[in-house]
């Protein structure tokens, strides 16, 4: 009995050796790699199912807000050019929308504060897991894409910023689902203030449905566009590029 | 077909059963072999490749929102030469376990859950989501029908449901003896579950596991969007975190003694019994052979 005892105890640890270096084994792999990325598909589909295309995410009230919203990712973009935006509040700042639509803009931030503005108190829900709740002032992307004027082959909107990790400058991307959903928006101000530089000053993305990293901040380029691939290295996003973060961060 | 039923009117078979050498029965039915099984198997992994989400930011909040300058009620840190928990204010020191430990290589790691315990074993949030967010889809469709089986096919009354007299503190506290001073049922006894059996297995099934899935959708933007009640009903999206992490704590309490209680029960014929269905029966002892 005892030996039995001993045989299923050194099973069981053996098992779970082999369940670790196995685990670390598989997730080199790209195929299984590829079978788990699958699921990310069905999330999202799932997700869209039991979700309205136009339902909103909860709004809070300023009671409800945090009393200090960590600022996370770039705090302070470290190229000359963006720098030199700052002293005269940029000013000479301007929001380029270009890529697949009839209008190119360049929009400069009091065009930008001209337009309707949307002013929302959310929960911001970082993937790491914390969370924050801020009020955000900006104009909804769909008036900006509208008055662009999308291309009937735009699919998808590219975000460029101005931060840069390593080669590489942050940017982000979602669908038309999300970028013509009402709280989608550029933000120009947070808690009843113009945006600060570590939050994402002048503009930086809402989208309200999604994690954290998708909020791109110091936004300084909307590209509509109709596929994701040729975009610096194909994943549609800085970390989906560069350590594989999903695309879709609806959870 | 169910041993119980056969307690009921003793026939040959019964009686065959009863002899000292002890008899093959069906103890467990193919569905709930399956599900063990696949459960085995998703749980851990669910279990280790969340303590690597955790790793990403190992604080818990009460409430709708929580970071770094807000008040958590369980944090795992470190300092440079100490690894701690801290639970309700009180710090308890976990060096070489939590928040500060050696790796494989002998590199002091300053982290908060340690790499044997993680799926990957290196810090890797997106891969540890990966993981996480496709074998939960296998945890949470495989829970709804193991329960509409278990529901059809009797399971759940027949083994699960306790009988009133069991619920008696007597009762219980009978069970609890017994457990605590290794008594084994024997004999026909052996095929049912006990009370302190029936209410562990009901309460992860029907409770944790449950509750598991749901606290963790509701750490989804998209999802409280779509059910807006699941962060009304756990108290915010910070609070369905830490109910998440100590619901994952109790089921890891339950797999520990689930495992000892295997290994004292009698390992070969318990695993062998939730492999093929086929349970020996304990020989009563001595001196109730031929009541």
């Amino acid at each position: 009995m005892i030996s039995r005892r001993r045989f299923i105890g050194s099973l069981g640890i053996g098992a779970g050796g082999l369940l670790l270096s196995g685990c670390d084994r598989l997730n080199r792999s790209e195929t299984f790699r590829g079978v788990l990325r699958s699921s990310e598909g069905l999330t999202m589909r799932a997700q869209r199912l039991i979700m309205d295309r136009n339902a909103l995410a909860r709004e809070f009230s300023e009671s409800d807000l945090s009393p200090v919203f960590r600022s996370n990712g770039t705090s302070m973009p470290g190229s000359p050019a963006f720098q030199a935006l700052i002293p005269n509040g940029f000013a000479d700042w301007r929001l380029v929308v270009d890529g697949l639509v009839q209008r190119p803009l360049s929009l400069s931030l009091a065009q930008l504060r001209a337009m309707p503005t949307r002013t929302q108190i959310t929960r911001h829900d970082c993937v790491e897991g914390w969370s924050a709740i801020g009020k955000w002032h900006g104009v909804p992307l769909g008036l900006v894409l509208d008055s662009a004027g999308l291309r009937d082959r735009a699919r998808y909107i590219v975000f460029h910023c101005a931060d840069y990790f390593g080669d590489f400058p942050y940017y982000e991307s979602i669908d038309l689902i999300d970028a013509f959903h009402p709280q989608t928006i550029l933000a120009w101000g947070m808690n009843n203030r113009l945006l600060d530089v570590p939050h994402g000053a002048p503009l930086r993305l809402r989208v309200e449905r999604q994690l954290g990293y998708k909020h791109a901040k110091y936004v300084m380029r909307v590209e509509a566009v109709d596929s994701l691939a040729g975009v610096y290295r194909g994943k549609g996003g800085f970390w989906e590029d560069s350590t594989d973060y999903a695309w879709y961060a609806g959870i | 077909m169910s041993a119980s039923k056969a307690a009921e009117v003793p026939g040959p078979r019964e009686l065959e059963a009863r002899r000292p050498d002890g008899k093959l029965v069906l103890r467990h039915r193919l569905p709930t072999r399956i599900w063990h099984w696949v459960n085995a198997l998703v749980v851990f992994i669910m279990l280790m490749s969340g303590l690597m989400i955790f790793n990403a930011h190992p604080r818990l909040y009460w409430g709708s929102y929580g970071a770094n300058y807000d008040k958590a009620w369980l944090v795992v840190g470190s300092t440079p030469s100490r690894g701690f928990v801290e639970v309700a204010g009180l710090r308890l020191d976990t060096t070489g376990v939590l928040g500060r430990w050696t790796d494989r290589r002998g590199v002091v790691v300053r982290r908060a859950f340690p790499y044997w315990a993680t799926i990957p074993s290196s810090y890797n949030l997106a891969a540890g989501r990966r993981w996480h967010l496709a074998f939960a889809w296998l945890l949470a469709l495989g829970l709804p029908l193991f329960w509409a089986v278990s529901l059809l096919n009797g399971h759940v009354r027949r083994d699960l449901a306790p009988r009133r007299d069991e619920l008696s503190p007597g009762h219980i506290w009978e069970d609890i003896k017994d457990h605590a001073q290794l008594r084994f049922p024997k004999g026909e006894a052996a095929l049912r579950y006990n009370i302190l059996q029936k209410l562990s297995y009901a309460a992860i099934v029907f409770v944790v596991l449950p509750l598991l899935v749901m606290t963790g959708l509701t750490m989804s933007p998209a999802v409280d969007t779509a059910l807006p009640w699941l962060p009304d009903l756990f108290g915010g999206r910070q609070s369905a975190r830490s109910i998440h992490f100590i619901l994952a704590a109790l089921t890891s309490l339950f797999i520990l003694v689930h495992l000892v209680m295997v290994v004292l029960a009698g390992p070969f014929n318990e695993v062998r019994s939730m492999i093929t269905g086929r349970f020996r029966i304990p020989p009563e002892p001595a001196e109730e052979e031929g009541q």
